[in-house]
């Protein structure tokens, strides 16, 4: 087993598998199968993929009349598109519906680096986290990507994935420890309750990283792995509440509207929880590689370390 | 500027492409070259427009929809004088404007392009003001053929009909590929010149790689009340043998040994047109 995978890879190899079994599920591209990392599916069972073109709005309500009729359409395209674009597909013809929809948003986040902010998607968890009707995954590793696949291909409620480009470390050593239901979050690392480092997707690592610069400087770090936005795991964030009072969210988007807002708003009732928000900032995105752009707003190991610290002498 | 002198910059811009793209390991190579024809024959020819009079309300207006190709659109608004051929080094590098798809930081870019199916719609909003305003500006608009796919580019395309707007040129760069493969088998969007004539266009197909065809029809007037369509039939990857036509050449960035041979044959293209004077 290599010890990092790309998770569009992994996707695909599952997706195979289960459509292979199920002859309703059917993957529809938008001139993007090769950055979907689908092209093995395209080869295993060309009549179970349908190519929309360059065309996201008409892709997502296709798959919505397709799954009305009895099929499982996941839709790949570009996470940007996929959520921005065909923002109101996605809201009456897919969540309103209640049609069974997955859509795949691919190339997440800032992962198209130099394409600029067209391409970048740093508001798709502000815009699906409030649709009503609609489950939102950041998958962080390959062993929770292919577990979170196993939950998707059977079920029956539209949800939206948001993977990112490139490969990821893994974080789990198993696909049970990594996803079991909709709304469960993961512990993943528990070295004290000085404060909660809450992450997902990519930014799972840099959470874990940080904990680990923490732990050095004799701060001890719980590490939560939400990777369900929605719904979300309000259990787990009281109890690391209760425990920390101090909560670090970290995130591959908008400060506005993503994982921070969702925790803040979970626990803003309490009154007794401090929330600190790391993501991008309300301005378009500078222009570099993923990690010059984590590094440039802060959002890396060294930055948010030095960060908290600072937070918790003061 | 006569035929030869802008085929001549033609291939010079294609060479200053191939070198930003190999610099910068980053690019949309093929969407690049095939367009390069277009967009010399704009900028030499046909628009009037000046890097100095970029902000004058009265100067013609060009949108790029197809922002993917925006190595040769940096190159050309470079040797235009729109800001320092330095510049261009600084292309795909950290915090640089000059990325990859054109963005209104940059003298000489109108509006941010790159998510596919826009530039028509913009341009119709322009040309739309040109009309309010009585000014006689004329708005050109570069698309792909893949992009025909979106859309928003038929409610744009209708709406210019609608509208009568005869000062503007929408220009197809019909290389019948995209990432996937033939647009035909992608989602055939074809026949798309009678599709723009049904929608109030007056469309003229054209090699879009000839010079000549090109300036004498950017610069033909349109039918009084009519918006035209210049169908050019292009090239993808369009004077590198190995490019051309080729659906992986769309963002393939050469190995170095693909680059001097590109290099080879972009000096070898603009040495002939040098020495057929
Ligand atoms: C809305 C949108 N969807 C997808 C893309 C990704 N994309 C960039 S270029 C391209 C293919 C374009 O093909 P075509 O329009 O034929 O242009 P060409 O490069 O062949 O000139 C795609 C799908 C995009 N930029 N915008
Ligand atoms: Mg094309």
């Amino acid at each position: 087993m290599p010890n990092s995978a790309k998770v569009g890879d992994i996707i695909c190899t599952e997706l195979i598998a289960a459509a292979k079994k199920d002859r309703n599920i059917l993957a529809l591209t938008t001139d993007s199968r090769g950055s979907a990392s689908l092209n093995p599916f395209a080869r295993a069972l060309p009549d179970q993929l349908i190519e929309i073109g360059i065309a996201e709005q008409n892709s997502v309500t296709i798959a919505a009349g397709l799954a009305h009729s009895g099929k499982r359409p996941f839709a790949f395209s570009p996470a940007a598109f996929l959520t921005m674009r065909s923002v109101e597909q996605v809201k009456d013809d897919v969540a309103y519906s209640n049609t069974n929809v997955k859509l795949m948003g691919i190339s997440g986040g800032n992962s198209y680096s130099y394409l600029g902010n067209t391409h970048h998607s740093l508001q798709d968890l502000a815009i699906t986290r409030a649709i009503p009707n609609l489950e939102v995954y950041m998958p962080a590793d390959q062993f929770q990507a292919r577990a979170l696949m196993h939950y998707l291909v059977q079920s029956e409620h539209p949800a939206y994935v948001r993977i990112g480009k490139r490969a990821l470390a893994d974080i789990y050593t198993s696909e049970a420890a990594a996803f079991q239901r909709p709304g469960q979050g993961n512990v993943i690392a528990d070295h004290g309750n000085d404060i909660a480092l809450v992450a997902a997707g990519e930014t799972v690592q840099v959470a874990l990283d940080t904990a680990a610069i923490l732990t050095q400087q004799g701060i001890r770090a719980q590490v939560i792995d939400l990777v369900s936005i929605k719904p979300l795991d309000t259990d787990l964030l009281n109890r690391v509440a209760d425990q920390t009072h101090r909560i670090v969210t970290i995130e591959e988007h908008s400060i506005y509207g993503g994982l921070g807002s969702a925790v803040a708003e979970a626990l803003a009732p309490r009154g007794d929880t401090k929330v600190d928000i790391i993501g991008f900032p309300d301005e378009p995105a500078i222009a570099g590689t993923q990690d010059e752009v984590f590094n440039y707003y802060g959002i890396d190991a060294d930055d948010i370390a030095a960060r908290t610290v600072r937070q918790l002498t003061h | 500027m006569d035929i030869q002198a802008l085929e001549r910059k033609a291939a010079e811009m294609r060479k200053t492409t191939w070198e930003m793209i190999y610099r910068a390991q980053n690019g949309h190579t093929g969407s690049d070259l095939s367009c390069a024809d277009i967009l010399v024959a704009l900028y030499y020819q046909v628009l009037h427009q000046t890097a100095e009079s970029f902000s004058d309300p009265d100067r013609d207006r060009y949108v790029q929809s197809k922002g993917h190709a925006v190595e040769i659109l940096y190159s050309v608004l470079a040797d235009r004088g729109y800001f320092p051929k330095e510049d261009l080094l600084t292309y795909s590098q950290f915090n640089s404007p000059y990325i990859g798809h054109p963005t209104n930081h940059i003298n000489g870019i109108e509006l941010n392009t790159g998510s596919l199916g826009h530039g028509l719609a913009l341009s119709v909003g322009i040309a739309k003001a040109g009309k309010l305003d009585g000014r006689d500006y004329h708005v050109y608009t570069l698309m792909g053929d893949g992009e025909q796919a979106e859309g928003s580019v038929w409610e744009a395309a209708m709406a210019a009909g609608n509208f009568h707007l005869d000062n503007l040129t929408a220009i197809i760069d019909h290389n019948r590929l995209q990432i996937s493969g033939l647009t035909v088998n992608v989602m055939n969007s074809e026949p798309l010149a009678d599709k723009y004539r049904a929608f109030g266009f007056d469309v003229v197909e054209i090699d879009g790689n000839d010079m000549r065809q090109l300036v004498d029809t950017l610069q033909t007037r349109n039918t009084p009340g009519r918006p035209k369509l210049i169908l050019a039939d292009t090239i993808k990857g369009k004077d590198i043998s190995f490019a051309e036509n080729r659906p992986e050449w769309h963002h393939k960035i050469p190995t170095p040994e693909q680059y001097q041979q590109g290099l080879a044959e972009l000096d070898e293209q603009i040495g002939g047109l040098v020495h057929a004077k």
